[in-house]
């Protein structure tokens, strides 16, 4: 090829490669910088925020924030008018709930961290709403029941615990979330938290709750994910 | 393939239609056409995911996560395809090196000079030639710390967070500069009709591209149709 290749610059200077080398510098540069960088971010979007009237602060870059997930087209809408909780399966009190009926119940808060498996988290989030035992035990389990299943009202997600992990004090039907109502967008009006697991076993949009004999695989878990989804470092074992 | 370097289109391919000049082989139209249409999904599925009203809009996470990673993942597999022609890899050196009139174009960028005179250009001009470079090293770095969000503890001493720190800033910075290249192209219609049937007009290429045809017959290779 050499010296009858004639592209118009031969021998000038390889700035193509310059730029493309430089770019992967700078992406280097960047990852290793991003810890310090990001809390500077966060810093300035925090800040930011305050004073913006517009909200396009919200599009900027910001892995400290939620992000909306669903696996369906569109979901419907529930409120105190139309929400309803079935609990049924190995139970000998099955019985549906509406919002009223939670509300009334006696309420626990929880704060933890929410860890999505894609990366982003949201420390020390407060959740608050009846603990998942609470219903068990109102329902009455039969001792062939072994396992939970959550379905959502959005049709199509689905999620499961082991009897022992549902029984757990940090497993809510939450129905607040930061101190307000869970939003349409975060799952509301009632949605699961597992706080020792990730942030997808914490079903959004909870309709029905149905204890089985053994645990049946929910909507994440027949695509690969874990069936328990624990947080490195959770205490498996906490009652 | 010998005969080939130099020359503004393969052998063996019939005349030009008068003033006509070859400038794309259609192997680097398909580059670029099947390289466009990725970038476009990747974009447009990183859209749906960032923005919270279109992924409300649109759900179907898993959908959208497949299109995005995989769009994302093919993204080099078209320029890796096109090594196979020499058109191509020719079009590949030119881009890569500056001559002195490259430094000429952009000084006259810095000055706010539009005529083409002011802007002498080979083949490809000196903003071609940096944005080329330029999109394919954050392509890479896209897809390096795309792989790190999509296999979890591949690098452990990378945090995920970083990764989509970097991943979220730099596509900004992709998505800015792709419209900026996209407005040159609608700016410019022969630009576009070159890459769309191959061919632009002589008096086009004599205008925006002063030195390539130039350099090209003072080259040691003559134009193309002598070659066999």
């Amino acid at each position: 090829m050499a010296g009858q290749s004639k592209p118009d610059a031969e021998g000038g200077a390889p700035v193509g490669r310059r730029a493309l080398l430089g770019m992967l510098g700078a992406g280097a540069a960047s990852l290793a910088a991003a810890p310090y960088l990001q809390r500077g971010w966060e810093g300035f979007l925090g800040a930011a925020s305050q004073v913006d009237a517009t909200g396009l602060t919200g599009l900027l870059p910001n892995p400290g924030g939620f992000r909306y997930y669903s696996v369906v087209g569109s979901v419907p809408r529930k409120d105190e008018t139309n929400y309803a909780l079935t609990v049924g399966g190995l139970v000998d009190r099955p019985k549906t709930y509406t919002l009223a009926d939670l509300r009334a119940m006696p309420q626990t808060r929880v704060v933890a961290d929410a860890v999505c498996t894609d990366g982003w988290r949201v420390d020390d989030v407060p959740f608050e709403g009846v603990k998942l035992a609470d219903i068990l035990d109102e329902a009455g389990v039969h001792s062939s029941g072994a396992a939970v299943r959550f379905t959502c009202f959005d049709g199509a997600y689905s999620e499961n615990l082991t009897l022992e992990q549902a029984r757990r004090s940090d497993m809510l039907v939450a129905l607040k979330m930061q101190d307000k109502p869970v939003t349409h967008e975060h799952g509301g009006p009632v949605r699961l938290f597992t706080a020792p697991m990730y942030f997808y076993k914490s079903a959004k949009w909870l309709s029905g709750i149905s204890v089985t004999d053994k645990v049946v695989p929910g909507f994440w878990e027949e695509r690969g994910y874990d069936i328990d989804g624990w947080l490195d470092g959770a205490d498996r074992h906490a009652a | 393939m010998t005969s080939m370097a130099g020359s503004t289109a393969p052998t063996g391919t019939r005349p030009d239609p008068p003033g006509r000049v070859r400038r794309f082989s259609p192997a680097e139209r398909w580059v670029h056409r099947a390289t466009g249409w990725l970038m476009l999904v990747c974009l447009v599925t990183a859209a749906c995911l960032y923005f919270g009203p279109l992924a409300q809009l649109v759900g179907r996470h898993h959908v959208v996560v497949f299109l995005h990673e995989w769009s994302g993942i093919l993204l080099p597999l078209p320029v890796l395809l096109g090594l196979f022609s020499a058109a191509f890899r020719a079009d590949l050196r030119r881009l890569n090196r500056f001559a002195v009139y490259d430094r000429q174009w952009l000084r006259a960028v810095r000055r706010r000079r539009r005529s083409p005179e002011a802007r002498p250009a080979g083949k490809f001009n000196a903003g071609q030639k940096i944005y080329a470079g330029w999109i394919a090293g954050a392509v890479l770095v896209m897809m390096f710390t795309g792989l790190l969000m999509w296999f979890m503890g591949l690098l452990p001493f990378i945090s995920r967070t970083s990764a989509i720190f970097v991943h979220d800033l730099l596509a900004w910075a992709i998505t800015f500069v792709v419209l900026g290249h996209m407005r040159k192209a609608f700016e410019d219609p022969e630009a576009r009709l070159g890459m769309r049937t191959g061919y632009v007009s002589r008096s086009w290429a004599e205008r925006e591209h002063s030195r390539w045809l130039r350099t090209d017959r003072d080259g040691s290779v003559a134009e193309r149709t002598h070659e066999e």
